[in-house]
């Protein structure tokens, strides 16, 4: 009895590449939701800040920038929903402008951070033998380098602002995503198809972009959700150094700098909610990323 | 295993030479010469002459060919001398010895607090899975791992500040001097620094259990009649724990950066603080001094790692 | 002979999110005392989940024994509390799972993986155990027994492994041995190797042995009995002989068809069964097989045939089992 109709299993991923019909699409989310209903809520909290990020004119009910005298250090309340700062600053439309650049800087260093080590991580496998060889030798050296240790260097380096917090986050996230999508093209390499492309002669560029790239976004929108979120509390710990974004710009890490620390028993409220926001933020972003993880690749369980 | 360890140790030298060499392009290229950074003070609008610059380039030496800079930089560190301050123009060396011992133990700390509370919360977590145990430890992880430690530090500090009217020390005490007010003074930093690594070591720990619990080879240990006891400390926790010592490299690295939050959320005079100060003075030397140590620190550490997994993992070892 | 274990009307289901999988749905079979009993169907169809039920090592949750009796030795299997349970575990029953690689402790040594079973079921000493291990694995064929006690599972190949297993299966000299698919990891070439040394120990040290596959060459060799399953059931019984000449469910002809056969002529083609097994979360009324089936009658619909006799310890669970009974003593003839 050499060979039995054995059970075949079928994996059920979804369909990532290749345009879904509209109905489709709803039907795809409902599913989403019903079986992963943490990452739906965090999927809403997700969109709730982008709502927040680009209506944040709409949304604030003062100008963040504007002080005044009579409002330092008032509670929160009726005059000021979550109170005023040490410069008599309205708390709550700070905190919405702060959505900006959490998202701005979080969503940038994200995706080209994860896209760059994609690049790198693919054609390091593509090319193979010495350059693989070096290029995983200098991922490796690099992630000797904690991140945000790599981060406050390249802003001692840049200086303080928005696009420099950008590219110092960026910058920290390549090796670790080259790292993990080049484990993923090393098996990917050997498939079938690959291998038919590579007999038949197409260009580096074909395969790298064409072939194998595809096969590693399932991956990649996972990993980029994941930065997403530790991008978001590097960004505010930089900021709430100092090192990241200029103090005139509100920030949620940058409202927690200074007096926020200083006067914390006299006005917790300084401290307590860009905190909360960041926290709030993240913990959703965690709970889509895990559901996403789940949803379209559960050998990714435990890479990082 | 000899064999194991003596190739760790031979791949471990090119890497240290290309860590420092990153950290030498990082602070050396990409602010510029640092003579010219100097010269154009806090506000980078100062004036000086061609030849004041030309003087402090050759102080500096920033004069040289890069390759000579680093060759120099390189040969310096070999000998324990990293340098000249650019803001104190003092070796950066003393300070070094002065405050790495300070931010190392408030990482060890952490790392010790994080791991100890950690591995029974998520092996517990994995055991009775699906009972309010589990749920509490899940909840604390992922609840964990959304709090920035400099959100955790200022909680902190106010709920000392409110119950303990508490102020920052006015001096830190010595560990080897007075251990005991020095943990006391270092519980609470290191809780604030090491609460995210708990929290991802609980989940790190539990999924590992979870599928270690579904491995084939503890199904045999339980039918060879073993008590679930046994199962796990003997079968299963080895097993289970191999994916812990992988994760504390980077969790080293990650507490020794956080102490720069945390060093100064509680005004603890180590080498965070003093990283975030020469940051802020444009002290490149210092800070890449820092980032050195930092480095080899974490690869030092990795090296004791992968000795660990050896042994740990006889798949390793032999191969 | 004496019963030595017997399995009533066993259920074992699987509840999942999806729904529940009804792996085994009531299974009945005995093991006499020194036996090799075959037990054998398509991949999927409750083998390894009804030998796991015995043992109580169905992973809970999902899984749940949910009906039937399992006596050994008087006793009811599934009664005991969980610390009578593992007196039974490795000491009575002892089994050899499909995949010897996976199936031993990656970091632990061959020794203290041999040794603890013996430690624990026969109270010995360390040194005792350890020279236990060696005679035992000595007994299964493994040259160099000192060296190899010391070494990790990844140092052995997979036969090498699956002696290995076969030792510590033996060492606390059980009654009952359960062997699932111990060779279908194996290659072609070990598996005679390791299925005869199974067979002659059984036969040297009287234990009864439960022979899981899906290939029905192995049990025609190895079984004095055989049980076919399939999706949850037993549909056929009887002797090796029986079921290998005398066929009468149109499943288990349909397995003969589909494999090369050297004792008979090659008058008919390889035949494979067409189609899929059925869900087992969602089983049609009726017979099961009815979909896959040639001989389908109404009446397939409509009831599910019970398990007969058909003829002395020939036992069949399809309604049309006496025209295929008397169809393959025709062709016999
Ligand atoms: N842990 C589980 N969860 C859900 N279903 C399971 C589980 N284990 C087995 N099953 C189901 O039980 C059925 C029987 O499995 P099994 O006994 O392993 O088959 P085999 O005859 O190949 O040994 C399969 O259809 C499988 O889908
Ligand atoms: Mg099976």
């Amino acid at each position: 009895m050499a060979e039995q109709s054995g059970s075949i299993a079928v994996s059920s991923g979804v369909p990532i590449r290749g345009l879904m019909p509209g109905g489709a699409i709803w039907k795809h989310i409902s599913r989403f939701a019903r079986r992963k209903p943490l990452g739906a809520f965090g999927a809403v909290i997700a969109l709730i800040l982008i709502i927040v990020a680009v209506f944040a004119p709409f949304i604030a009910t003062h100008d963040p920038a504007a002080t005044n005298g009579a409002l330092v250090y008032a509670p929160p309340g009726s005059q000021l929903l979550l109170g005023g700062d040490q410069l008599g600053r309205d708390v709550f439309s700070r905190l919405v402008y702060g959505a900006r650049v959490s998202l701005y800087a979080g969503l940038l260093s994200a995706f080209i951070g994860a896209s760059i080590g994609m690049v790198v991580g693919v054609a390091s496998v593509h090319f193979g033998g010495k350059t693989d060889l070096i290029v995983q030798r200098i991922i490796d050296t690099m992630m000797a380098f904690p991140p945000l240790i790599l981060a406050i260097t390249i802003m001692a380096a840049l200086g303080a602002s928005l696009n420099n917090v950008v590219i110092a986050l960026t910058i920290a996230y390549i090796p670790s995503a080259a790292r993990v999508l080049r484990s993923q093209a090393l098996a990917i390499k050997e498939m079938d198809y690959i291998l038919a492309a590579r007999a038949i002669g197409a260009s580096h560029g074909r395969i790298i972009f064409r072939c194998m790239i595809p096969n590693c976004l399932a991956l990649y929108i996972v990993l980029v959700s994941v930065f997403l979120g530790t991008a978001i509390v590097a960004e505010a710990t930089l900021s709430f150094l100092g090192i990241g974004v200029p103090p005139d710009v509100p920030s949620w890490g940058g409202m927690l700098n200074g007096a926020a620390q200083t006067y914390v028993h006299l006005a917790p409220w300084l401290g307590v909610f860009p905190g909360l926001a960041i926290a709030i933020v993240v913990f959703a972003w965690n709970l889509l990323g895990d559901a996403l993880r789940d949803v379209l690749d559960p050998r990714l369980r435990g890479t990082w | 295993m000899q064999a194991y360890i003596a190739k760790r140790c031979l791949l471990f030298i090119p890497t240290l030479l290309l860590a420092t060499l990153i950290a030498f392009l990082l602070l050396r290229v990409i602010p510029g010469d640092p003579a010219l950074v100097k010269l154009a003070g806090e506000t980078g609008d100062a004036s000086f002459t061609q030849a004041e610059l030309h003087d402090l380039q050759v102080k500096l030496g920033t004069d040289k060919p890069l390759y000579v800079q680093y060759g120099k930089w390189m040969w310096g560190m070999l000998q324990l001398d990293f340098g000249q301050s650019m803001y104190f123009e003092e070796p950066v060396a003393q300070d070094l010895i002065d405050k790495f011992p300070i931010t190392l133990e408030l990482t060890v700390l952490a790392m010790l607090i994080a791991t100890i509370i950690a591995v029974p919360l998520g092996l517990v977590s994995a055991i009775k899975q699906d009972t309010p145990a589990d749920y509490i430890s899940r909840f604390i992880s992922i609840a964990g791992v959304a709090l920035p430690n400099f959100w955790v530090g200022i909680l902190i500090v106010y709920f000392l500040v409110l119950f303990f009217a508490w102020m920052p020390p006015l001096g830190y005490a010595n560990l080897w001097e007075d251990p005991a007010t020095n943990l006391q003074q270092f519980i609470f930093p290191a809780l604030a620094l090491g609460f995210f690594e708990m929290a991802f070591t609980a989940r790190v720990t539990r999924s590992s259990m979870l599928e270690v619990y579904r491995e084939d080879y503890t199904r045999t240990a339980r039918g060879k009649g073993l008590a679930e006891r046994v199962v796990i400390l003997r079968h299963a926790l080895k097993n289970a724990l191999l994916p812990v010592v992988t994760i504390s490299g980077f969790q080293f690295g990650r507490l020794l950066a956080g102490t720069v939050v945390i060093e100064n959320i509680f005004m603890i005079p180590g080498m965070g603080r003093l990283l975030l100060d020469s940051v802020f003075h444009r002290d490149y030397t210092m800070v890449q001094a820092i980032v050195v140590v930092i480095t080899v620190s974490v690869l030092v550490l990795n090296l004791v790692l992968d000795v660990l997994y050896g042994w740990l993992n006889p798949r390793i070892r032999y191969s | 002979m004496a019963t030595l274990l017997e399995v009533k009307d066993l259920r074992t289901h699987f509840f999942t999110r999806e729904g529940v999988v009804k792996a085994v749905d009531g299974v009945s079979y005995a093991i006499e005392e020194g036996e090799t009993l075959g037990l054998v169907g398509e991949s999927g169809c409750g083998k390894s989940v009804s030998a796991l039920s015995i043992m109580r090592l169905v992973p809970d949750p999902p899984g749940k024994t949910v009906g039937g009796e399992i006596i050994f030795d008087g006793q009811d299997l599934l009664k005991l509390p969980d610390s009578e349970i593992r007196r039974v575990r490795g000491k009575q029953i002892a089994m050899v799972y499909q995949e010897p690689m996976t199936s031993l402790n990656p970091v632990l040594t061959i020794e203290r993986q041999l040794t603890e079973s013996l430690e624990l079921h026969l109270a010995m000493s360390k040194t005792e155990a350890r020279r236990e291990a060696v005679r035992r694995l000595e007994q299964v064929g493994i040259p160099d027994p000192e060296r190899r006690l010391k070494q990790y599972p990844h140092q052995f190949s997979g036969g090498m492994l699956q002696r290995v297993m076969i030792a510590i299966a033996l060492s606390c000299n059980p009654k009952l041995i359960i062997a699932d698919e111990p060779t279908t990891a194996l290659d072609v070439t070990i598996q005679a190797q390791i299925l005869d040394l199974m067979k002659n120990l059984s036969r040297e040290y009287g234990v009864s042995l439960l022979i899981i596959t899906h290939n029905l060459g192995v049990v025609a060799r190895y079984a004095d009995r055989v049980n076919i399953m399939y999706a949850g059931k037993v549909i056929e019984r009887g002797t090796a002989r029986d079921i290998y000449r005398h066929p009468s469910h149109p499943y288990t002809l349909g397995l003969l068809n589909s494999v090369p056969r050297l004792d008979l002529p090659r008058t008919e083609k390889l035949d494979p069964i067409e189609g899929q097994p059925p869900d087992l979360m969602h089983l049609p009324a009726g017979c099961a097989f009815r979909e896959r089936c040639r001989f389908a009658i109404a009446r397939c619909a409509q009831e599910i045939p019970p398990l007969r006799p058909v003829s002395a310890g020939h036992l069949s669970a399809c309604f049309v089992a006496e025209t295929l009974l008397s169809r393959a003593k025709e062709h016999a003839a």
